[in-house]
């Protein structure tokens, strides 16, 4: 049984230790967000000046990097490094359970997403709208017909099959991940004690499990009419487009608050830890979190204001979207409050959560301008709607990650961060980041659109800077890995619970790193 | 077996299952890419072989763990949570089909979608097309599901008094059903008055009923294994929740079954 410990090869291949499929997990997002920043880089460097650049007039591969990008961020780098890494790390430990409820089911999960991302790369080398021209280049959210009789190559296959592959991945995530929380929480932990990383882990797998599926019958839908002649999506046999896009973005829109949830969660802790006090209004946390979820599940034709929705729908969506902004203040004052009083310890993690907070706020306000039906009609699809989602996933969910990555970095690998080049990754990133997204809001209100390759001369000043932006974010992430190879080569001890008072949640009562298997006797939660 | 343990918990052995079973998909994939763009079916149906010998190899294991006691009643309970949420996520695949069919059948003929207006005449069913009568063989095939939904029932109370005559024969009853069921469906298919291809009707026709039907022989497949399990002593009064399983995931395809025929064969006929 399970007395004896794995080791070698076996121990990571065929694990069923959520400690170790979490650490498998962070590997992957790391790799994926070098390959995906790396595309984005590529980007910013083609548009730096106005002209063709450095994609040397290939306009196809442009399109390509931009889907590329997009579905490796989401599907291959935010999610698994949130939920797969933070979530099977620290929601059994949090909980006071041994592991997660299904371990071997935990590994599969973790084995489909390289599995998805061999394919998503094979389709970036495959014929996409001609044998000249390989990849997917309909974006993210492959809408058809560019992504049915637009492409009709085999690349769109490839990335289709991949997106159901990284939701079976994420499906089976969600089942487990649910049963966990639900059925091992540790004698006395009742949900309304439970930590809110947890809770708010809760939530986004309960918004994976339900909207998952309706995008497996899309992307299925897709693929039949590509290669079996269904009509879907094709007029000419009776089909609508425009239900590709309720039934994208009936996933597509909850999908964003899946990548936002969890930071909600981490930065809570964070918060918390350095401010060392208690989280102000704890079950109103809890509370705002299930609305936004909730909410968040029957906002998604706000993505589709442009596409002739009667105006009603319209107003629907406008006002359920513009909702969404209550609880999310709560979940804002409520850190706020938490910080008002408290003997604040501006520490690396404190650090992510602070940027985190401001930058997530800007980006909230961005979106409920973008919520107007009618304002929406000039920003559709401008560089507004960039800087927007970047606010709130670049800097919002990463800045998260990496409150995540430096406050539990010693609880997971047993030795200190170096605090001096945590902070150096801080700023460099937070100054690049903004240089990077800020100016976007001037270019997307002067009307420049998104998904372009190239832009007339007035946009030129602004593409610049955001390029240059850019460059200093990339090599944030350099400072990033350095810091990281310094920590495992300096081999400086972490205690078990390095922040004192104010970090209270279970996984600090545990040694850093936590023994193989963790709650041999159940603790007990008053 | 010695557990220094003090919790009811099932730790997993280290297992290749899970690796196995992701190549597996990896195969899969690549052969269903092959056959939709080269014709050639061998890769694709190699990597359902492998997937298919993953879920044997898997579930054995799983099989050994539950006889060698490793299925404590907090263990049962994770599965029971497990395959209720299984279903859920099934139910929301369902919705996507669903909500193509009613995008459809309720707008047939909208102002701005004029190619679809052109095609179906503006009415549903659309112009042309020949719906199923629903009052003969659907009505027949509403019939024995519900039937089967009787006879796995009692199966089960057979179970729970120990009765194990009665436990087999409920479900050699519920597999025969389901056959029946697959092979009327294959039946009224072959005898449609529409096509597959290049119609809307005939696509969210048989994608929402073709993916039931393939719900319907999992369904059957997932009875059979449990036939076999009571037929060779498994499954005990107390104990038994690959059956419990089997049967909610047959309920849970009779229940669509009903929407689907209140939905598409009924209301939908045009009647």
């Amino acid at each position: 049984m399970t007395d004896t410990n794995p080791t070698g090869w076996r121990r990571y291949i065929y694990s069923t230790n959520h400690k170790d499929i979490g650490t498998m997990y962070l590997i992957f997002a790391i790799i994926g967000g070098i390959v995906g920043g790396a595309m984005s880089v590529l980007m910013r460097m083609e548009l730096q000046f106005p002209g063709d650049g450095i994609l040397g007039g290939d306009y196809h591969l442009y399109n390509v990097l931009v889907t590329g990008h997009g579905l490796i961020m989401v599907f291959f780098v935010v999610m698994p490094a949130m939920i797969g890494g933070f979530g099977n790390w620290f929601v059994p430990l949090m909980i006071g359970a041994p592991d997660m409820a299904f371990p071997r089911m935990n590994n599969i999960s973790f084995w489909l997403l390289p599995v998805a991302f061999i394919l998503l790369g094979i389709s970036m080398f495959v014929d996409g709208p001609s044998a000249a021209n390989t990849g997917v280049g309909g974006g993210w959210t492959i809408y058809p017909p560019l992504s049915t009789s637009g492409q009709p190559g085999p690349a769109v296959d490839y990335a289709i099959l991949s997106l159901h592959v990284a939701g079976l991945s994420s499906i089976l995530g969600a089942i487990n991940f649910m049963t966990t929380i639900f059925n091992m929480r540790a004698p006395g932990m009742t949900l309304h004690k439970m930590p809110l990383f947890v809770w708010s882990i809760l939530v986004t797998v309960f918004i994976l499990l339900i909207t998952l599926p309706v995008l497996a019958g899309a992307i299925t839908m897709l693929l039949t009419d590509r290669n079996f002649g269904t009509t879907f999506f094709d007029p000419a046999g009776g089909g609508d487009p425009v239900l590709f896009q309720h039934l994208f973005w009936f996933f597509g829109h909850p999908e964003v608050y899946v990548l936002i949830l969890p930071g909600f969660g981490i930065v809570s802790h964070v918060i918390s830890t350095f401010s060392k006090k208690p989280i102000f209004g704890y079950l109103g946390m809890v509370y705002a979190m299930v609305a936004i979820g909730g909410v968040g599940s029957i906002v998604w034709a706000h993505h589709m204001f442009t596409t002739g929705l009667s105006l009603d729908a319209e107003v629907y969506f406008v006002v359920a979207t513009m909702v969404i902004a209550v609880p999310t203040g709560i979940k804002i004052f409520s850190w706020i409050a938490t910080m008002w009083g408290g003997s604040i310890e501006f520490k690396t993690p404190m650090l992510w959560a602070l940027g985190f907070i401001s930058l997530f706020t800007f980006g909230g306000v961005t979106g409920v301008m973008l919520a107007n039906a009618g304002v929406d009609q000039a920003y559709h699809d401008t560089y507004f709607v960039v800087a927007h989602f970047h606010y709130v996933l670049s800097l919002g969910a990463l800045f998260a990650i990496f409150a995540g990555w430096y406050y539990w970095f010693g609880k997971m690998f047993g030795y200190n961060y170096s605090e001096f080049w945590g902070k150096l990754h801080f700023w460099v990133t937070f100054i690049g980041v903004n240089l990077l997204f800020f100016p976007q809001h001037f270019l997307g209100m002067a009307g420049m659109p998104r998904r372009y390759v190239d832009y007339p001369d007035a946009f030129a000043d602004w593409n610049y800077w955001s390029s240059i932006g850019s460059y200093i974010s990339a090599s944030g992430v350099g400072i990033f890995l350095i810091g990281m190879i310094l920590a495992f080569y300096r081999k400086d001890a972490a205690a078990d619970n390095p922040w004192g008072e104010g970090a209270d949640t279970l996984e600090w009562t545990l040694s850093s790193p936590p023994p193989f298997h963790q709650f041999e006797k159940l603790p007990k939660v008053n | 077996m010695a557990h220094a343990n003090e919790h009811d918990y099932h730790l997993v052995d280290p297992s290749p299952w899970p690796v196995v079973g992701a190549l597996s998909v990896l195969l899969t994939t690549l052969g269903a890419i092959q056959y939709m763009h080269n014709d050639t079916i061998w890769l694709f149906l190699m990597g359902l072989v492998a997937i298919g010998y993953t879920m044997l190899a898997w579930w054995r294991d799983v099989l050994r763990e539950a006889e060698g006691g490793d299925h404590t009643p907090v263990v049962q309970m994770h599965h029971r949570y497990g395959m209720i949420l299984f279903i859920v996520s099934e139910v929301m695949f369902f919705v996507a089909w669903f909500w193509a069919y009613f995008d459809a059948s309720l707008y047939p003929g909208d102002m701005v979608a004029e190619a679809r207006n052109a095609l179906t005449g503006g009415v549903w069913p659309p112009q042309g097309i020949e719906t199923f009568d629903p009052w003969h063989l659907p009505l027949i095939n509403t019939l024995i599901l519900l039937t089967s939904g009787t006879t796995v029932t009692w199966a089960h109370h057979a179970l729970l008094h120990n009765d194990r005559k009665g436990l087999i024969w409920g479900l050699v009853l519920t597999v025969l059903l389901g056959l029946t069921f697959t092979g009327f469906q294959a039946y009224e298919y072959s005898h449609a008055g529409f096509g597959f291809s290049g119609h809307i009707y005939g696509a969210t026709f048989y994608m929402a009923t073709g993916f039931h039907g393939f719900h319907v022989i999992v369904g059957t497949i997932f009875l059979m294994v449990c036939l076999i399990r009571a037929y060779r002593g498994g499954f005990t009064p107390q104990q038994h929740f690959g059956f419990e399983a089997a049967a909610w995931y047959w309920h849970f395809v009779d229940v669509v079954w009903l929407f689907l025929f209140i939905v598409i064969y009924v209301i939908g006929s045009g009647n």
